[in-house]
């Protein structure tokens, strides 16, 4: 698959967003929405952690999983890898700077069991991306995700101060907002598809 | 077949083997900070290897910084000057810092992590703040779900402490707690007898600690506490004191009590006791005789949900209302609430409705 990175990393932003297209990474989305704050720093999580591990997962399945004849086995890996990579990246994180570490180290743990970072990781293999193309892929991901996740918590701290009807209150409300985003996204798919 | 499962097995046990390896190699290279001296108040050095929190690093060489939530960040009791070292100002530390106290450099102990030399600046008086190990000698039901225990010490063999203050019992590991856990709670006795102290817990479901001391703890045990901490104490005044506490609050306001009928107070008091039903009261006799002993003192129990049926002729439903009636002058008044932060939010408001000023207002909130 030839595909310009340039359009394969704007594509993974705006008309294939791995949130509002795949539905993907939804538990932390929702529950971590409250507040622009802290879904930057979520937002930002993601970013890094995406990025890197599509890096590093793209390596354990063409270097590892490959040769060995065990790629139905990459689910468990790629988890491995991610799970891994989360860890060290806190410890990493404490160490240098505590400061960031308490703003985006609460939110780290809540990565690794992000189905979104899997679920690029995945989609590289069976679009069979090659290394830069993957990197563009998982950086683009995540930058759509932190987009997504951002709109959601700007308009959701709008909505806490008008008047929400009981039963549409909380989830309810935060589902119907991320469909008509959804649908608002779907306006770029002109530009470019690559699912 | 099997070889190609036993392959599998292997690999992923290897890879994950491999990680788990890199793991352990980057903690121990990365969170190992050497060891790190501590200077508290330019005297007193103690070194120590770096890593864990400043809080059980002090805790370890028997410095008792004060500390009522077990070192969570959610009680604000352990603060101390940091004049060098410690690093940044961390998001969890603000909501319990001023502004005065962060021109001062204060932070909470539990939260700041021991990685370089660090200088501190503590309070004197904590140097005094001792371990004490005792033997239960007994444990009464007063109500369905709050006992009073009493331990006698055994080691040291004396207690020094002001009414109103509190211990930090330590739970050691039991059945429903993987790691012994460490709660306040206030003593209950008059400060006079030092061989012994009381204690009146009440069971939090699923608490920890109460669990361990409701289920768990019998007479003749060992149990362990450090103390004295907190400065919920009796103003030196002349001026009326009304007490308002509920429930296991009512451990404080009994030490004080007991602690100026020994001493032959002459001031008018007044204790509000609010509770839900009948079977919420206790030591309703023991308040009864402390009427009679002191010479203006009066016990008010207020239920908030009498029984149906039941013969109840006291009065009934929030304290909020009751409180006007039993002050006398505002400015001649001094309140000393002990319960829930949202009880004691709820009186403080009433309070300052009558006039009565935060100056006036003591208050000693479980966290």
């Amino acid at each position: 698959m030839e595909l310009n990175v340039f359009i394969l990393f704007m594509a993974a932003i705006f008309t294939s967003n791995i949130l509002l297209t795949n539905f993907l990474g939804m538990c932390s989305y929702l529950s971590v929405s409250r507040q622009i704050e802290s879904s930057l720093g979520l937002g930002f999580a993601v970013f890094f952690v995406m990025t890197c591990t599509t890096a590093l997962n793209y390596f354990v399945y063409y270097f590892v999983l490959v040769p060995l004849d065990i790629v139905y086995l990459q689910y468990i890996i790629f988890i491995i890898v991610i799970a891994a990579f989360v860890q060290l990246t806190e410890m990493v994180i404490e160490r240098l700077s505590p400061v960031l570490y308490y703003s985006l180290g609460i939110f780290l743990p809540l990565i690794t069991v992000n189905c979104a970072i899997l679920g690029v990781s995945l989609f590289m293999v069976i679009r069979n991306y090659s290394f830069i193309q993957s990197v563009a892929f998982g950086a683009g991901s995540g930058i759509g995700w932190l987009l997504a996740i951002l709109a959601l918590a700007g308009i959701r701290q709008k909505v806490n101060d008008t008047f929400v009807p009981a039963g549409l209150r909380g989830a309810g409300l935060s589902l119907i907002i991320t469909g008509i985003m959804a649908l608002g996204f779907i306006g770029f798919s002109g530009i470019a598809v690559i699912q | 077949m099997i070889i190609s499962i036993l392959m599998t097995v292997g690999i992923v046990a290897g890879i994950g083997g491999f990680f788990a390896l890199l793991l352990i190699i980057a903690e121990s290279t990365l969170m190992n900070y050497g060891e790190c001296t501590i200077t508290i108040n330019d005297k007193k050095k103690i070194t120590e290897k770096g890593g864990s929190s400043l809080l059980t690093t002090l805790n370890n060489n028997k410095i008792f910084l004060s500390s009522a939530c077990g070192g969570r960040g959610s009680c604000g009791f352990c603060k101390c000057k940091i004049l060098k070292g410690g690093g940044p100002l961390l998001p969890t530390e603000l909501p319990f810092l001023d502004e005065q106290e962060k021109k001062d450099m204060v932070r909470l102990a539990c939260q700041v992590k021991v990685k370089e030399d660090i200088s501190i600046e503590i309070p004197e008086d904590i140097f005094a703040i001792q371990e004490f190990a005792g033997k239960v000698t007994s444990i009464k039901d007063m109500t369905y779900d709050i006992k009073e225990l009493t331990i006698e010490l055994t080691m040291p063999k004396e207690i020094e402490f002001k009414a109103g203050q509190y211990v930090q019992f330590v739970a050691p590991r039991y059945e429903k707690s993987r790691q012994s856990v460490t709660r306040a709670y206030s003593i209950s006795s008059n400060p006079d007898h030092k061989k012994f102290i009381e204690l009146i817990v009440r069971k939090v479901p699923d608490g920890l600690c109460t669990t361990y001391i409701h289920d768990y703890l019998k007479e003749g045990d060992t149990v362990n506490f450090t103390g004295p901490f907190g400065d919920f104490l009796i103003q030196d005044t002349h001026k009326d004191m009304i007490f308002i506490a509920g429930g296991s609050g009512k451990a404080p306001v009994k030490s004080m009590l007991e602690y100026l009928k020994a001493h032959k107070s002459k001031r008018k008091m007044t204790y509000l006791f609010g509770a839900r039903t009948e079977k919420d009261l206790y030591h309703v006799e023991l308040m009864k005789k402390l009427e009679d002993d002191l010479e203006h003192f009066e016990f008010v129990p207020i239920l908030s949900k009498p029984d149906e049926g039941s013969k109840w002729s006291g009065k009934t439903g929030y304290i909020m209302p009751f409180l006007k009636e039993f002050i006398g002058k505002p400015e001649n008044t001094e309140a000393y609430l002990c319960g829930s932060p949202g009880m004691i939010d709820a009186v403080i408001k009433e309070l300052h409705n009558l006039k009565i000023t935060d100056e006036q207002i003591f208050f000693d909130p479980f966290s």
